[in-house]
């Protein structure tokens, strides 16, 4: 063998690229610092170090499991399921028509609805349904109907954009072929559109009612109805156990609402 | 029957797909184009029906000028262009019936295409050109149980449900098997002949359209370039419609691809000892 | 031709076929529909006493007021932002040896379903339950708050990222283990280059999600913007509160372009 006159060293990246990957990491290293010290100025650390203390007593005052509050908390949690099933129609029936003003390829005028249609999904998909509750609540007073709205208000966003793409991405060649006959606006949205977005609507409408489930639990804590209410309540008396029989409870009702979602999901597709 | 008139066609980015395309079909005559990926076979048949809008020129149906329509006008000029569309384009999700059914939406108004309530002579047509085309007992079955075949059955059943006076055809054997792609050009033609109807069809298959079309029109970039019966394509035609060097420069690559092969063999066998 | 084809259509039922079944499904969904409509009680007093103010938080949204709290709002704003970003890098941290100890494919089993565990748990509790007992166990402010958003970043991020490691290329991973590597070069060479971009990609989501959900944890005490929109919807100054929630759906369609830039960017 002879020598050949390769190169002993061998870099992945160019010395340039190396650098301004260094720069980044080094920048983002420094960001993290400098918020940390930011978000800790006020931080009393003293109940940090205590906190493992206040965990075991908390731990400690869950225990034994108040069961005897469970038939207290069935009204409630049928509220709650009320607010998300309620919620997530009403949002469904407002994000269609978006969407439908949000696609590119159903817009009837890209210069001033689509952005409206889509400054309204970022704005519903920017403020969570809680938010949306303490304003209701302020609003029309407290009671299960804030929570709907709120939950509806919410879900415009969601099910708008996922929605409004899938609209996007259908198959141009069939709403070309139906438009080849003679078929008017109205006609070829029916025909060649709707079918092809089908399933992903219903898709799309369970997964969120599976998230608003999970959402509406906590509506209560601000005056929204369900069984936050009763979380809230237990919280303030300090209550641990019956705050865990609550968690609990809300526990199995997302696993339970999570199983019908994938089995409903199953079944449209 | 159906006369272009310069017609030419520039889209946006800028590429000419046609340019001054002139050309008459008589009543009954079935029209094959043929010519290279890129030549504008689907653009011309598109500015026809107005699926691309013709950049100039006219196309007259009859006696009614397609490209001068307003919105609703078009509209109702569609219902007279029937089209059968590459890969069947039929609305997957719904039945095999809706899908034929679809043809008669320029005539019902939007509540009966709604309700799937179609009036009774649509409905006895629908069925009939499902017998025509073979499909009677898969009328209720979903567009996306079918075969290929049966799906361009489906098509053509469709495009004949409008009672058109001109069908456009595009590539409608572009993903068959070749005995499919017989029967289903057999079937186009024996249509077209019963009903008198005019075709063009849209054709990258060029010993199929020797052996179905009446009338062969080349398109080479754009340009008309040959136009005759199918006896007439000679060799040299097809050199001039789908040019020389896209044959050299085939060959070419045929020649670097074996000399790679030959290479990457020799190299195996240096391995092997 | 004389045979008569048929002059009526219906469209077949597509998703239950046995007409009993339909009829009771249709049924059940109507008396559902019916009963939990009746268990709304509005109080329409209320609600019209209420319009009012509804109003006046509409014009408020029209005409933010972004001055006279301006003092509270970039505190909070500050508190959330430094929360989101902080609380993001240490739950990626944190994710991706879980996320690694959670793909199957990588891992023995009882690893993988103490990992599994974890996501689990991080899931199914909402950010706002957490808070609630990270406020009671630290105090309030944002060191709570940055605990929580660390911790459902755990579930989201380590989920997605294990479940894109088991659909990895199995041909890949072959290749590189018939070298003889060991697991670690395994991982560096044969999954990280495969799910990198994603990596990226989903860190950058939950930088989004991390910063919308700051907003909501302050209710319950855990510091941030949210804290500040509570206190002015408190005092019904709905002008500030509609400065605050424009605050925060500007915020996030900047780090939603950003953020969509910036993977571009980076991949």
């Amino acid at each position: 063998m002879t020598a050949a006159p390769y190169s002993e060293i061998w870099h992945r990246r160019t010395p340039r690229a190396r650098l301004v990957r260094w720069m980044g990491w080094l920048c983002l290293v420094a960001l993290f610092v400098w918020c940390w010290q930011v978000m800790t100025e006020t931080t009393i650390w003293a109940f940090v170090t205590d906190a493992p203390r206040q965990a075991a007593d908390i731990g400690g005052r869950m225990w034994p499991l108040e069961w005897g509050y469970v038939p207290e908390l069935l009204l409630p949690l049928w509220d709650t399921i009320n607010i998300a099933t309620l919620g997530t129609l009403g949002g469904v029936a407002m994000a269609f028509p978006i969407a439908f003003l949000a696609a590119r390829n159903t817009t009837p005028s890209a210069m001033v609805l689509r952005p409206v249609a889509l400054f309204i999904i970022v704005a519903s998909r920017s403020i969570n349904a809680l938010i949306w509750a303490l304003l209701l609540v302020a609003i029309i007073g407290p009671g299960l109907l804030a929570g709907i709205v709120a939950i509806a208000l919410r879900s415009i966003g969601f099910v708008g954009k996922l929605l409004y793409e899938a609209i996007e991405e259908t198959d141009a060649r069939q709403i070309e072929a139906v438009a080849a006959t003679g078929a008017s606006g109205p006609q070829v949205l029916n025909y060649g559109i709707l079918p092809q977005i089908m399933p992903a609507f219903w898709g799309i409408s369970v997964f969120r009612w599976d998230i608003n489930i999970r959402e509406s639990t906590i509506l209560g804590l601000v005056g929204a109805g369900g069984i936050g209410l009763k979380l809230n309540a237990s919280i303030n008396t300090l209550a641990w156990d019956e705050v865990a029989v609550i968690l609990l409870l809300i526990l199995g009702t997302v696993v339970a609402s999570e199983w019908v979602s994938a089995r409903l999901r199953r079944a449209i597709i | 029957m159906l006369h272009l008139k310069g017609v030419s066609k520039t889209y946006t980015s800028g590429d000419p797909a046609l340019s001054d395309v002139t050309l008459s079909v008589p009543k009954g005559q079935i029209l094959g184009l043929i010519g290279p990926s890129g030549a504008g076979k689907s653009t011309l048949i598109r500015c026809i029906n107005r699926l691309v809008e013709p950049s100039a020129g006219s196309v007259t149906l009859g006696d009614v000028d397609l490209v001068r329509l307003g919105k609703a006008d078009l509209r109702r000029q569609r219902r007279r262009i029937g089209m059968i569309f590459q890969e069947y384009a039929l609305v997957e999700r719904l039945t095999v019936m809706e899908n034929v059914l679809s043809g008669r939406l320029g005539y019902v108004p939007f509540w009966r295409s709604f309700l799937r309530r179609y009036p009774a002579r649509d409905v006895q047509t629908a069925y009939r050109l499902l017998d025509r085309v073979g499909l009677m007992d898969r009328a209720d079955s979903r567009a996306d149980a079918l075969s290929g075949g049966q799906r361009q059955r489906v098509g053509i059943a469709r495009a004949l449900a409008q009672e058109p006076e001109l069908l456009l055809v595009d590539e409608p054997t572009a993903s068959l098997d070749p005995k499919t792609s017989r029967q289903i050009m057999r079937l186009i033609t024996e249509i077209c002949a019963e009903r008198g109807l005019p075709a063009i069809v849209n054709i990258h298959d060029v010993p199929l359209a020797q052996q179905f079309m009446q009338r062969i029109v080349g398109l080479r970039a754009g340009r008309i370039v040959f136009d005759g019966p199918p006896s007439e394509l000679t060799e040299d035609a097809l050199t001039e419609i789908y040019g020389a060097e896209d044959w050299n420069a085939m060959r070419q690559g045929d020649a670097e691809q074996a000399e790679a092969e030959a290479d990457a063999k020799r190299r195996m066998e240096a391995l092997a000892q | 031709m004389s045979t008569a084809y048929p002059a009526t259509w219906r469209k077949p039922p597509q998703l239950i076929r046995s007409t009993r079944w339909r009829y009771a499904v249709q049924l059940g969904i109507a008396l559902y529909l019916a009963m939990a409509l009746g268990t709304i009680e509005v109080d329409w007093s209320r609600v019209a006493e209420g319009l009012a103010r509804g109003q006046r938080f509409a014009a408020g949204f029209l005409q933010p007021d972004f001055t006279s709290r301006w003092t509270d709002i970039s505190r909070g704003l500050i508190e959330s932002l430094t929360m989101t970003l902080t609380s993001t890098v240490v739950g990626v941290l944190i994710s991706v040896p879980i996320g690694i100890g959670a793909a199957a494919n990588l891992v023995p089993a009882p690893v993988y379903y103490v990992c599994r565990g974890i996501i689990a748990v991080s899931r199914a509790l909402q950010e706002v339950i957490i808070a609630i007992f990270l406020v009671a166990m630290f105090g309030f402010g944002p060191f709570a708050g940055f605990l929580t958003l660390s911790f459902a970043t755990i579930g989201f991020l380590a989920k997605l990222l294990a479940d894109d490691i088991e659909e990895i290329e199995p041909g890949q991973v072959e290749a590189v283990r018939a070298t003889g590597a060991s697991w670690a070069q395994l991982v560096d060479y044969a999954v990280q280059p495969q799910v990198m971009p994603r990596l990226i990609g989903l860190s950058l989501y939950r930088l989004d999600i991390n910063f919308r959900e700051s907003a909501v944890i302050g209710i319950v005490g855990a510091g941030g913007i949210g804290a500040t929109l509570n206190t002015a919807i408190d005092r019904y100054e709905y002008d500030s509160a509609g400065a605050i929630l424009l605050l925060i759906i500007g915020i996030v369609m900047i780090a939603e372009y950003g953020s969509s830039y910036l993977r571009k960017f980076l991949q």
